[in-house]
C-alpha cells in the first residue's frame, strides 16, 4: 500500500470539495489499496459525518450515506415497506462486512472484475487505453447487457439492484451545490474506450438515498440471487421484484436485474408486459424473457442470459406470493425453500 | 506529526502513537499491542479470521483503518474470559469440538459473540450457519461450530432471561 495523508472530516462542509479519496467503511477502498489498484495520496475520512440516520421523507424514507448496510437491513420501516431491499442487503457480503459497509460506499464500490484486480492484466478501467484483459478470458461473471469492447465488467452491488427497482434517488452535494440522479442511471455504462464518464465529479459526495412511497408494492417485494455458494458470494445473476396485485391482476410491477451490467438493470419492457396481466406463472415466464431483451454474451457467458430469465421469473413468483413475515434463513437464496408461500 | 490514537482495548484505555497511517486495526493489535489472538488469514475481508468487536459490533479488523476508529472500544478474543473462567462461547467451542487446527477459531468465536448479541439467529441452525458465513474454516469444523453456537446461545439467553426465537 502507498503512503497517504489522512484527514478526518467532521462536517459535510469540510468533506465536500476535499481533494483525495473519501474513506467510509473502507471495505472496498482499503482492499483495492492493498492490491495496488487504488493509490490515493490523501484519504478524507467521511465515516464520522452526521449522515447516519434513516428518516421519513414525503411518504418514503431518506437513508443517510453513512448508515451501515446491516442497519438498513434490520430497520423496521425498510422491512415493512421495502422488503426486497432488506433481502438484497442480507444476501450481500458477510455480517462483519455489512456492519462496516456504508450506503454511500456500497453505491460507489468499484465496478470491477478479476482482471481489474490483477495489476499485471490490461484493464481500461484501471489504466485507460490499456485494453480489456477480460475479453476472450474467463467471463462467467461478466456482463451480458449494456457492455462494450471497452469494458465488460458488472457493478457488483446487491443493494443497488433493489434500490433501482424501488425508484430510489441518489442525493449528491458538490462544490457546485446539490443535484440528484435516479439510482437506475447513476452508474455509467461503458463507452468504446472503457468505463465511461464517472458518476461523481471530484469533491462530490453522496449524502443520502431517497426512496419514494412504495404504496401497495410494499407487500410483494423479493430479491433472488444466484451464487456459486449459498452464502458470502457475489451474484452470478440476481433479480429484485416488487408487485402491486388487486384481485389477481398486476396493477404495478418493478423488475431489476443484478450481475448482468455495469449498473442495476431495470427491465422496463417486462414491467409493461406485467402491468394489467394476471399474476400467473405464464405471465412471469413471458415477462422474464422480455427482461433480458437486447442481451448478448460478452464471452463464454451466454448461460447468464438464461439464468437471469429464470431468476427473474423466480423473483416475480416469490413477490406475487407475498413478502413473508420474516425473511427466510437464507436470504435471497434459490434454496430458501419458501416457494410455496 | 505522529498522530495519537485513543482506543479502549479489552477494557483498558490505551494511547498509541501511530507513525504510519496505513496500519489496519489488525496490524495494530498484532504488531503494536502484542495481542496476537486475532489472526490474519486473507487480509482482504474474505475469511473472517480477523473478526473483532468494534463498539460491540463484529467487523473485519483487516479492512478497518486504525485511524478511522480513534475513540472506539475494541474487544478481541483475549478480552472474553474472566480470569480462568472461559466465556460461554469459548467453553462451547471446546465442548463441541468447534475447531481442528484452531487458526480460524478466534475469529469464529468473536463472530459468534457478535451474532448472539445481534439476537436474530436464535436457535435456528440454518440462521446460525448463514450468520456465521463470513468465517471460513479450512478444517471444515462447521458442524461443531454450529453446535457450539447453539449451545452458547442457549446458555447466554437463559442466563439473561431473554426470549429465545427459534
Ligand atoms: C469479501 C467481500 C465480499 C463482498 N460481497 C459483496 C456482495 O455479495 N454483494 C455486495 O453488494 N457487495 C459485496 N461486497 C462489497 C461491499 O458491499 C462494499 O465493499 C461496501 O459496500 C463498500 O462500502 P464502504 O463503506 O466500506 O466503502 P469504502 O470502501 O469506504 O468506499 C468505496 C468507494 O466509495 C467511495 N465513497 C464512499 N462513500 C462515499 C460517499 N458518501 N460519497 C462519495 N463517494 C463515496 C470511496 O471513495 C471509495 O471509492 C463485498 C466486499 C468484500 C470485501
Ligand atoms: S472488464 Fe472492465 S474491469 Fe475487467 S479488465 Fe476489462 S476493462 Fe477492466
Ligand atoms: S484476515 Fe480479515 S477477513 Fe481474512
Ligand atoms: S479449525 Fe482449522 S481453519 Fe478452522
Amino acid at each position: 500500500m502507498n503512503r497517504f495523508e489522512y484527514t478526518r472530516a467532521e462536517t459535510l462542509g469540510a468533506a465536500v470539495g476535499a481533494e483525495g479519496a473519501f474513506l467510509a467503511g473502507g471495505t472496498n477502498l482499503l482492499d483495492l489499496m492493498k492490491i495496488g489498484v487504488a493509490a490515493p495520496d490523501r484519504l478524507v475520512d467521511i465515516s464520522h459525518l452526521p449522515l447516519d440516520r434513516i428518516e421519513e421523507s414525503a411518504g418514503g424514507l431518506r437513508i443517510g450515506a453513512m448508515v451501515r448496510n446491516a442497519d438498513i437491513a434490520r430497520d423496521p420501516q425498510v422491512l415493512a415497506r421495502y422488503p426486497a431491499l432488506a433481502e438484497a442487503l442480507l444476501s450481500g457480503a458477510s455480517a462483519q462486512l455489512r456492519n462496516a459497509a456504508t450506503t454511500g460506499g456500497n453505491v460507489m464500490q468499484a465496478t470491477r472484475c478479476s482482471y481489474f484486480q490483477d495489476p499485471l492484466s490490461p484493464c481500461n478501467r484501471r489504466e485507460p487505453g490499456s485494453g480489456c484483459g477480460a475479453l476472450g478470458g474467463v467471463t462467467r461473471t461478466h456482463a451480458v447487457l449494456g457492455w462494450t469492447e471497452g469494458c465488460i465488467a458488472v457493478h457488483p452491488s446487491d443493494m443497488c439492484v433493489a434500490l433501482a427497482a424501488y425508484d430510489a434517488v441518489v442525493e449528491i452535494t458538490g462544490p457546485g451545490g446539490l443535484r440528484e440522479v435516479a439510482m437506475e442511471e447513476f452508474h455509467p455504462l461503458p463507452d468504446a474506450e472503457g468505463a465511461g464518464a464517472p458518476s461523481l465529479s471530484p469533491g462530490e459526495i453522496i449524502t443520502h438515498i431517497r426512496l419514494p412511497d412504495p404504496g401497495p408494492l410494499a407487500r410483494h417485494g423479493r430479491y433472488v440471487k444466484l451464487r456459486e455458494r449459498t452464502s458470502f458470494a457475489f451474484a452470478i445473476v440476481s433479480a429484485a421484484a416488487a408487485l402491486a396485485i388487486e384481485d389477481g391482476v398486476i396493477t404495478e410491477a418493478r423488475l431489476a436485474l443484478g450481475g448482468v451490467a455495469a449498473r442495476p438493470w431495470r427491465c422496463r419492457k417486462a414491467e409493461e408486459a406485467l402491468k394489467g396481466a394476471l399474476a400467473t406463472a405464464e405471465t412471469f415466464a413471458r415477462a422474464s424473457e422480455l427482461a433480458t431483451d437486447g442481451a448478448r454474451p460478452s464471452g463464454d457467458n451466454a448461460a447468464k442470459i438464461v439464468l437471469a430469465q429464470r431468476i427473474a421469473a423466480r423473483a416475480l413468483e416469490r413477490a406475487a406470493a407475498g413478502t413473508p413475515d420474516r425473511l427466510p434463513a437464507l436470504p435471497a437464496s434459490v434454496f430458501a425453500g419458501d416457494d410455496n408461500g | 506529526m505522529t498522530p495519537t490514537l485513543n482506543l479502549t482495548i479489552n477494557g483498558v484505555p490505551q494511547q498509541i502513537a501511530l507513525d504510519d497511517p496505513r496500519a489496519t486495526l489488525l496490524d495494530l493489535l498484532r504488531e503494536r499491542i502484542g495481542l496476537t489472538g486475532t489472526k490474519k488469514g486473507c487480509d482482504r475481508g474474505q475469511c473472517g479470521a480477523c473478526t473483532v468487536l468494534i463498539d460491540g459490533r463484529r467487523m473485519n479488523a483487516c479492512l478497518a483503518l486504525a485511524l478511522s476508529y480513534d475513540g472506539a472500544e475494541i474487544t478481541t478474543v483475549e478480552g472474553l474470559a474472566t480470569g480462568e473462567t472461559l466465556h460461554p462461547v469459548q467453553a462451547a467451542f471446546i465442548a463441541h469440538d468447534g475447531f481442528q487446527c484452531g487458526y480460524c477459531t478466534p475469529g469464529q468465536i468473536m463472530s459468534a459473540v457478535g451474532l448472539i448479541a445481534e439476537g436474530e439467529a436464535g436457535l435456528d441452525p440454518e440462521r446460525i450457519r448463514e450468520g456465521m458465513s463470513g468465517n471460513l474454516c479450512r478444517c471444515a469444523a462447521y458442524a461443531g461450530i454450529t453446535e457450539a453456537v447453539l449451545e452458547a446461545t442457549r446458555e447466554m439467553t437463559s442466563a439473561t432471561g431473554e426470549r429465545e426465537s427459534a
